[in-house]
This record gives C-alpha cells, sequence and structure tokens, in this order.
C-alpha cells in the first residue's frame, strides 16, 4: 500500500535512549478502507481510493466508528457498492497494477515501519490576505526618520521595456490554507493499537485537520 | 469520550521519568547527568540553585544556577531526559516569586536563600 489517510492530533516531545529530545507531530493515521480500486483498464490508471474511519472514542480509548448523517445519493451508492460504511474523507493512493487490494479491505498503520521516512500532504493554516513582507519575506522600508517607504513591495518591474509585469512576480495575496507537502518526516514511532503515528517535525495544518500520508518519493 | 489532546497526554506517560522529588525554585539542587566520553559514560554534578521550572508533560525544563568564580553559569535541563541519572535536593528555599530571575543581578551576601522548613 501506498499511503493512507490520517488527522492531525498534536505535537510533543519524545526522548531518544541517548537522552536526545525530538519534536514529534502525532497524527491518527486510519484505520481506512477501501471504497475504490482504480485500474488502467476501466480508469486509465492504477489507484485506491480510501476513506478514513473516524468517531469517538470510548472510555478505553478505542474507536467507535461513526459514519456521516447526511450522504448525498450518489455518494451513499459508491460505498454501497464497496460494501463499506460512508466516511467523511476520501483520497486516492497510486498502487500497482498488480497490486490484490480490493475495495471493503481494511488498511491500517502498520503499512508504515519505524525509522522509514515519509511524506505528509495537508492544508496550511490560512493567514489570510498579507502583503509582501509576511508572505515573501521582503525587507520593507525604515520606520521612521522621514522614510515614506514602511512595507509596501517597491517596484515590479521596468518601464519602456518590457511595459509590463512579468508573471510571478511576488505580489500580496491570499497566504496559507493551501495544500502542502511536507517531504522527507522520519516515523519516530508507531502504534498499531491506537493507530498513532509519531512524526520527527511539524506537518501542515492545525489540530485535527486531515493529512494524507504516504512513503517518501526520494527516499 | 476523549479529546485529541488527551491522546497526547497519555503517550506522554511513556517518557515520564520515575523517582523525580519535589523541587521548586530556591531549592539547591544536585543533578547529576550522564555524559558520554567516546565508549565511557560518566555522571556530572551540577549543583546550583532552582531559578525556574517551566513546561508541563513532557517538555517540562528547569534552569539550575551556580557561581563558578565570579562567574554565573545556568543550565537548562528537561525535566524528563533520560541523561538525567537523578536529582537530589540540597536545600530547600524559601522564596517569593516562581521565578527567581532577579538573582542574576546580585552577588553574594545579596544573592542567599532564606532557608524553608519542610
Amino acid at each position: 500500500m501506498n499511503g493512507i489517510l490520517g488527522k492531525k492530533i498534536g505535537m510533543t516531545q519524545v526522548y531518544k535512549d541517548d537522552g536526545q529530545a525530538v519534536p514529534v507531530t502525532v497524527i491518527q493515521a486510519g484505520p481506512c478502507v477501501v471504497v475504490q480500486r482504480k485500474t488502467s483498464e476501466a480508469d486509465g490508471y492504477d489507484a485506491v481510493q480510501i476513506g478514513l474511519v473516524e468517531g469517538p472514542r470510548n472510555a478505553e480509548g478505542k474507536l467507535v466508528p461513526k459514519a456521516p448523517n447526511n450522504v448525498n445519493s450518489p455518494r451513499r451508492g459508491h460505498f454501497k457498492k464497496a460494501g463499506v460504511a460512508p466516511t467523511y474523507q476520501l483520497a486516492e493512493f497510486h498502487v500497482e497494477g498488480d497490486s490484490e487490494v480490493q475495495a471493503g479491505d481494511e488498511i491500517d498503520v502498520s503499512i508504515f515501519e519505524e525509522d522509514s521516512y515519509i511524506d505528509v500532504v495537508g492544508t496550511s493554516k490560512g493567514k489570510g490576505f498579507q502583503g509582501v513582507m509576511k508572505r515573501h519575506g521582503f525587507g520593507g522600508g525604515r520606520a521612521s526618520h522621514g522614510s515614506s517607504f514602511h512595507r509596501a513591495p517597491g517596484s515590479i518591474g521596468q518601464s519602456a521595456y518590457p511595459s509590463r509585469v512579468f508573471p510571478g512576480i511576488k505580489l500580496p495575496g491570499q497566504m496559507g490554507n493551501k495544500r502542502i507537502t511536507t517531504k522527507n518526516l522520519q516515523i519516530v514511532k508507531v502504534d498499531t493499537d491506537e493507530n498513532l503515528l509519531f512524526i520527527k517535525g511539524a506537518v501542515p495544518g492545525a489540530r485535527n485537520s486531515y493529512v494524507q500520508i504516504r512513503p517518501a518519493k526520494n527516499g | 469520550m476523549s479529546s485529541t489532546l488527551d491522546i497526547v497526554q497519555r503517550h506522554e506517560q511513556a517518557y515520564l521519568q520515575e523517582g523525580i522529588p519535589d523541587f521548586r525554585a530556591g531549592d539547591t539542587v544536585k543533578v547529576h547527568v550522564k555524559v558520554v566520553e567516546g565508549s565511557k559514560q560518566r555522571i556530572q554534578i551540577f549543583e546550583g540553585v532552582v531559578i525556574a521550572r517551566r513546561g508541563g508533560g513532557t517538555r517540562e525544563t528547569f534552569t539550575v544556577r551556580k557561581m563558578s568564580g565570579s562567574i554565573g553559569v545556568e543550565r537548562i535541563f528537561p525535566l524528563n531526559s533520560p541523561s538525567i541519572d537523578k536529582i537530589e535536593v540540597v536545600r530547600h528555599g524559601k522564596v517569593r516569586r516562581a521565578k527567581l530571575y532577579y538573582l542574576r543581578e546580585l552577588r553574594g551576601k545579596a544573592a542567599r536563600i532564606q532557608e524553608r522548613r519542610v
């Protein structure tokens, strides 16, 4: 399997045996169910579509699966075809064509190993419409001593030639709330009982936001 | 039903050290630190006044200040670090602040701390 869906729980710090403190992000990764197996014959490419099983936890910390109440009818049919309960989140991961994964299969964190490297895809925290100093790290001007150039972007190009602004110039605009992939993060610990992954470093997004986890592309 | 942060707290338990004595700012402690030199490991003792404790869970740290000759030396230790062999409380101090950063400005007689009877 080539990935799993998860929910960011929060960050903490753990210690290695030699006393070194490691900052970790805790992710509730799965359990997931395979909702659809896409094949190159039928769909033009090979992939699995998986859904994240979610729900409250009982007193022992075990997950009590809960399906969404309002699923529209095309989607309800889609889940029914796979023979699984509807889920809130769906995501697709690439698999090899000869993979034997089928709709209805369950996937959990055991597909990952400790100390291996992964990429985490998430939606970053939204920062709103921001200027160039915050958004692109521009230096800005002086605050005082007669300066009238404070946080403005400055020149964005030349005059007579080229007489236009080149595409891709860094300007103010929406910052954050965007799909971000953090690459080559190390797995510190895998908890198969509660389906938790402890990942070294930070991952995009706020607590309780959804992330996709897959083996590192450039391992 | 437990919230997401409960999960973090529950899993932090595994990394909390046992046998940490009860101490607070103003106390004088001896911290036994494991030092690895090449392949050999030995214990180094750092003795001084605790001037701050901060954070919680596995992230809790404490700051120890000592005078080395005329130079003040401060070390910040993670409370639950496995490289701390043990912490000994030498003396309880009576102070009216949680953070004793004012000690940095004081020398000699002025930097004394009254003993607290336990």
